[in-house]
């Protein structure tokens, strides 16, 4: 039998209806997206169902989109149901005004770091995190350094010469 | 079959134990008279005690320029020392990301003068390919440097170099440069007093 991705998707649209607002699948892994509003509640409903059974987060992390107008920034969740041996992506986005997102460390103790890390790179405040500051960079930095605000290298730029720097 | 350019003919021995060239002096019997600078200088030069600090693959050529093939001890440098109080020279080899550069900083505090700083690669030099918002652009932003070693990484040759280079500065620095104001200038522009 096993845990097939019809499965999910009906128990996901059992529960939520219409609040799940895409459900697609790429190269065989399940891709759902939610309104970051009720992330907690879908990672719960993952989690605790027996059987769904996503208790494992194998990653967490963002992405910057600047093109999508008041949805820039999204967090991804990778979950995997260990038993089954069955991941599963899930997404929220939120407006890179107001970057907050609730904190899944109650679900995941791993949660806490990867979080920390998310914040550091994409500026992504975790609603709730016990301890969110900078985990990679420097604690002076006052960027986020992942967010496509930047502009690529000036092509013209002397005081780096490739033959000497190895690049 | 490889060619192959270098070491391949045999080279007379000149002498049995090298020992490096008396200073400048006045000799007679049963004295020397020299400048005390050159006798510092050539005592310090010829027993310099390095502190690698290697985060990457230029590490990896300084291992191979302190083992017997190139062997460094045979500039006097035998003993590499891990604890910066008791070293001379500090030899910078590999990327220094900015969070390293506090801690850079600090084993330059501990070394007791006179110190060398000796940077190793194009990434200590200046950051190198890593042109990027993590990694420190050139440890000369933490610390004074003595000398560069260039290389992406520098071969064994180029880090015996960079080392003579030391040794020459070693030799012949003046005894007071150290109480200089230039000297507190330049320490004072890294917030070092």
């Amino acid at each position: 039998m096993g845990l097939t991705t019809d499965h999910i998707k009906s128990r996901l649209t059992e529960k939520f209806g219409e609040q799940i607002t895409s459900m697609e699948e790429s190269y065989g892994m399940l891709s759902i997206e939610a309104p970051k509003e009720i992330n907690l509640k879908v990672l719960n409903f993952l989690h605790d169902e027996a059987d769904l059974g996503f208790r494992f987060l194998t990653d967490l992390t963002g992405v910057h989109y600047p093109d999508r107008t008041g949805e820039e920034l999204a967090v991804v969740y990778h979950l995997h149901n260990l038993v089954e041996n069955v991941r599963i992506r899930f997404r929220v986005y939120t407006s890179i005004d107001q970057p907050d997102v609730f904190t899944a460390t109650g679900l995941f103790s791993s949660a806490n770091w990867m979080e920390r890390e998310t914040y550091d790179f994409f500026g992504i405040c975790f609603v709730g995190h016990p301890n969110l500051k900078r985990i990679l960079n420097v604690d002076e930095m006052d960027y986020f350094p992942l967010r496509k605000e930047y502009p690529l290298e000036d092509q013209t730029r002397r005081d780096k010469d490739d033959d000497m720097f190895g690049r | 079959m490889r060619p192959v350019s270098y070491n391949i003919l045999p080279k007379k021995l000149e002498s049995d134990i090298s020992v490096v060239n008396m200073p400048d002096g006045y000799q007679g019997e049963g004295f020397f008279a020299a400048k005390l600078s050159d006798v510092v200088g050539l005592a310090r030069k010829n027993s310099i005690w390095p502190l690698p600090f290697a985060t990457s693959c230029c590490g990896i050529e300084f291992m191979a320029t302190m083992a017997s093939h190139y062997d460094l001890a045979r500039f006097g440098a035998e003993r590499v020392g891990f604890s910066p109080r008791q070293c001379d020279l500090l030899m910078v080899m590999g990327t220094i990301a900015k969070k390293m550069g506090p801690v850079v900083k600090q084993v330059y505090l501990q070394m007791a003068e006179p110190r060398w700083v000796l940077a190793v690669g194009a990434c200590a030099s200046s950051g190198g390919i890593f042109d990027t918002y993590s990694v420190l652009q050139g440890i000369d932003q933490v610390v004074p440097v003595d000398v560069y070693v260039p290389g992406c990484p520098p071969r064994p040759e180029a880090i015996i170099d960079g080392f003579m280079r030391i040794q020459d500065l070693v030799g012949n620095e003046s005894i007071r440069r150290r109480n200089s104001d230039e000297y507190k200038a330049l320490l004072g522009s890294y917030g070092i007093m």
